[in-house]
């Protein structure tokens, strides 16, 4: 059993959690990921690592409450506990040698690419982050971002929130005023990145997306997670999470990832009555 | 004066058309006349042959003399000597090609039914023998098994009799492996595992769940901080094969490992799971050995039209033939001299947002012939001109077998493996690695739960030997 020492609600659907996993925390890095079940009958749901901090042996998770096992989670109180949690799986992200890198973050992707945005800026390596958000109730880790990036450009689609725009608008100004990446490093929904990517390619600017399939053990043995990038079969457990942006196939991974949309929905129903009748 | 019926007694199994439509166990065991009745078949010859048929050495004429003598507990005290998952192995035990393939009644008749007389024995030791366990006295060596399938448990029970502080790592939220996640309930109920695991729990085992080594711990650490004298690894089968023909990752595409994983593991044939499985109407299961059936099997039980699809004939499946049996009585359509080239997938030209889109609407096949027997003297299949043909299934379940999982050998400095990924062992089971043994899938790629215990023992008495002579 995993004890949630902290837990923080960022915004309405976003909730910060922080986890007691000594042996997880001890070999975390930005990049990472996480399995974890709330109960004994939930499912296994990979949630990428948001921060660690070894010392008080904990891992953060962020994440959005958007079907039946991530509105369990949400429903869980500081000194609760969880089932499982297991970790850390994937690959690191690659930060080694990147002197400038643009960071890109989507929604609650934003969770996920904070820690790669310090870790690089801990580095010495110039970082341009920014962050794309629907509207202005929806901003996460604004402070946290200015921290940690030498200029933050905060996007959102209703203009409620800095620029209104799409964060391709704001990554395309930034090239074409002439800022030279190493690399830019996408996370967000597959739509957000497919289109960070498509424009990358144009500026021939070397890409990794972080991807987040469906996936079951997440070690490597049941091959859920399979993904398909510059022509070859992957599987994100193992060889990833992050990949070749300009090499994915988005439309697949996208297609892939709505395999159980409704199966999801209906079990996100019965959560929620399920809360709203214990609320009530 | 032995029994000399040239058949073999008969065990019950749920009705065909019944048990193709629930997930509880198939076959019922024998009662204890039965058994009594069977085990009298042996004809208790001096030379034993079925004794070399088995890959864990069980004394099997003196357990079923016990048996004819109706002494089952004493039957299972021998038993209990050489393996330490009866239960299971009297299930799932390719006893035709090992101990019953050897026994000298099968010459003019049936084999005496080993396998199921060791699965009387274990069932009714578990539901009537005595539970006190004599906790053996520590020898202070501490060995780390990975992994909690058949070879880890196999490896863990022996070493942990002998005296040692053993500990389990497994990566996933239940011990067991492959009889947990692979092997399906009605074949392989999972209480029959949790007890022997328990068992092993009782003799002092630790196990410890959700640790991936190579990820969360590595071999290294283990021999290092951890102070491990001795590891074994048994982290079994990894990655699914896939054939490589286009469509593999339209949606409703799985390997076996991941649709058996989300019906065994997650329980996702019950209301209560949170984890989903698709509930198609047609499916094709590709593949032709023991987990393709298990997969097909699953797959009827959930109310699918099933097919097996496989290259070579009936008579080359790789099966098990009661598993081959078992699935033609429930139903099964096996498709033989039959090969996919290619999933169809449903396109909706007037709706891109259709979710429905890039989803299995069927499976191009062509049929096969068979040639001349190759070098390893099976006969290779070739394509029939113009004989294609669409397949008509809206899911498809890939059972070409598993390459090793690369996390331990990614992260194991000096372990050498196989250009295919298997890890080098020799006869005892010993890596490259001073002090880290081996067995089971990791080593061989998919094989038994027998052969795995096997390994995880032969590994067991090194490690004993090497640690007693360090």
């Amino acid at each position: 059993m995993y004890k949630i020492v902290e837990k923080r609600e960022l915004n309405k659907t976003v909730v910060l959690m922080e986890i007691e996993a000594p042996l997880v925390a001890k070999k975390a890095e930005p990049g990472q990921f996480i399995i974890l079940r709330t109960d004994a009958q939930g499912e296994r749901i990979p949630l990428t690592v948001a921060d660690f901090d070894r010392e008080r042996g904990t891992v953060t998770i962020i994440f959005q409450i958007v079907g039946a096992t991530t509105q369990k989670l949400s429903m869980l109180e500081k000194g609760d506990f969880l089932e499982d949690f297991v970790g850390p799986l994937g690959k690191a992200t690659h930060t080694q040698g990147l002197k400038k890198v643009a960071v890109v973050g989507g929604g609650v992707g934003c969770a996920i690419a904070y820690p790669v945005a310090k870790k690089l800026h801990e580095q010495g390596c110039e970082v341009h982050a920014i962050c794309g958000f629907r509207s202005k109730e929806l901003v996460i880790l604004k402070d946290e971002f200015e921290k940690s990036s030498s200029k933050y450009v905060l996007m959102s689609d209703d203009g409620s929130a800095g620029e209104k725009g799409l964060v391709t608008d704001a990554l395309r100004a930034l090239i074409t005023s002439g800022e030279k990446y190493d690399e830019v490093i996408t996370i967000g929904p597959l739509v957000m990145m497919k289109f960070v990517c498509q424009l990358t390619k144009e500026y021939v600017i070397k890409t990794v997306a972080s991807m987040n399939p469906v996936m079951i053990d997440g070690t490597g043995m049941c091959g859920g997670c399979r993904l398909t990038v510059g022509g070859k079969t992957v599987f994100a457990c193992v060889d990833g999470p992050e990949f070749d942006g300009h090499l994915i196939d988005f439309d697949e991974a996208m297609s892939r990832s709505n395999a159980y949309g409704e199966f999801e929905r209906h079990k996100y129903k019965e959560a929620c009555n399920l809360f709203n009748k214990e609320v009530k | 004066m032995p029994n000399m019926s040239v058949k073999r007694n008969i065990m019950p199994t749920q009705d065909p058309n019944v048990r193709n439509k629930n997930f509880d166990e198939v076959a019922l065991g024998y009662s204890p006349e039965q058994a009594i009745d069977e085990a009298r078949r042996c004809l208790n010859c001096k030379h034993k042959p079925c004794v070399g048929g088995c890959p864990v050495k069980i004394y099997i004429p003196d357990f079923i003399a016990k048996v004819a003598e109706g002494d089952f507990e004493g039957a299972y005290e021998i038993i209990a000597k050489s393996s330490s998952l009866p239960a299971v192995c009297g299930r799932v035990c390719p006893q035709e090609n090992q101990c019953e393939g050897k026994c000298v009644r099968g010459i003019k008749g049936e084999a005496v039914a080993i396998g199921r007389l060791e699965r009387f024995v274990a069932d009714y030791h578990n539901q009537n023998g005595a539970k006190a366990v004599l906790k053996p006295v520590k020898n202070g060596h501490k060995v780390a098994v990975i992994g909690s399938g058949p070879s880890g448990l196999s490896c863990a029970s022996v070493l942990a009799k002998k005296g040692y502080e053993v500990t389990i790592y497994e990566a996933l939220h239940t011990a067991g492996g492959v009889l947990v996640y692979g092997i399906p309930e009605f074949r392989l109920p999972k209480d029959i595992v949790r007890k022997e695991i328990d068992g092993l729990k009782e003799l002092g085992v630790d196990i410890q769940t959700n640790v991936v080594i190579g990820k969360t711990i590595t071999v290294d650490e283990l021999i290092g901080e951890y102070g491990y004298e001795a590891v074994f690894i048994g982290s079994g089968a990894g990655l699914p094969k896939f054939m490589g023909i286009p469509g593999e990752n339209l949606k409703g595409v799985f390997s076996a490992n991941e649709f058996l994983t989300r019906i065994n593991l997650m329980k996702a044939y019950r209301e209560d799971s949170d984890t989903p499985v698709l509930r198609a109407k047609k499916v094709a299961v590709v593949g032709g050995g023991n987990v393709a059936m298990d997969a097909a099997r699953c797959a009827k039980r959930l109310g699918a039209e099933v097919y097996i699809v496989y290259r070579r004939g009936i008579e080359e499946l790789p099966a098990r033939h009661e598993e081959v049996d078992h699935a033609q009585e429930e139903g099964i359509v096996f498709k033989t001299l039959t090969n996919p080239v290619e999933i169809l997938g449903y396109n909706n030209p007037q709706d891109r947002r259709d979710p429905k889109n890039m989803s299995v609407c069927g499976m191009k096949c062509v049929k096969m012939e068979l040639g001349d027997p190759d070098e390893s003297g099976r006969r290779s299949p070739h394509v029939k001109e113009g004989s294609e043909f669409v397949l008509d299934v809206d899911c498809v379940i890939m059972s070409l077998g598993t390459s090793p999982n690369p996390l331990i050998k990614s992260t194991t400095e000096g372990l050498d493996t196989q250009k295919w990924g298997g890890i080098i062992v020799n006869e005892d089971g010993l890596t490259s690695k001073a002090g880290v043994y081996a067995g089971g899938d990791a080593v061989t790629g998919a094989a038994t739960v027998i052969l795995a215990m096997g390994a995880g023992k032969t590994a067991a008495e090194a490690i004993d030997q090497y640690l007693q002579n360090k």
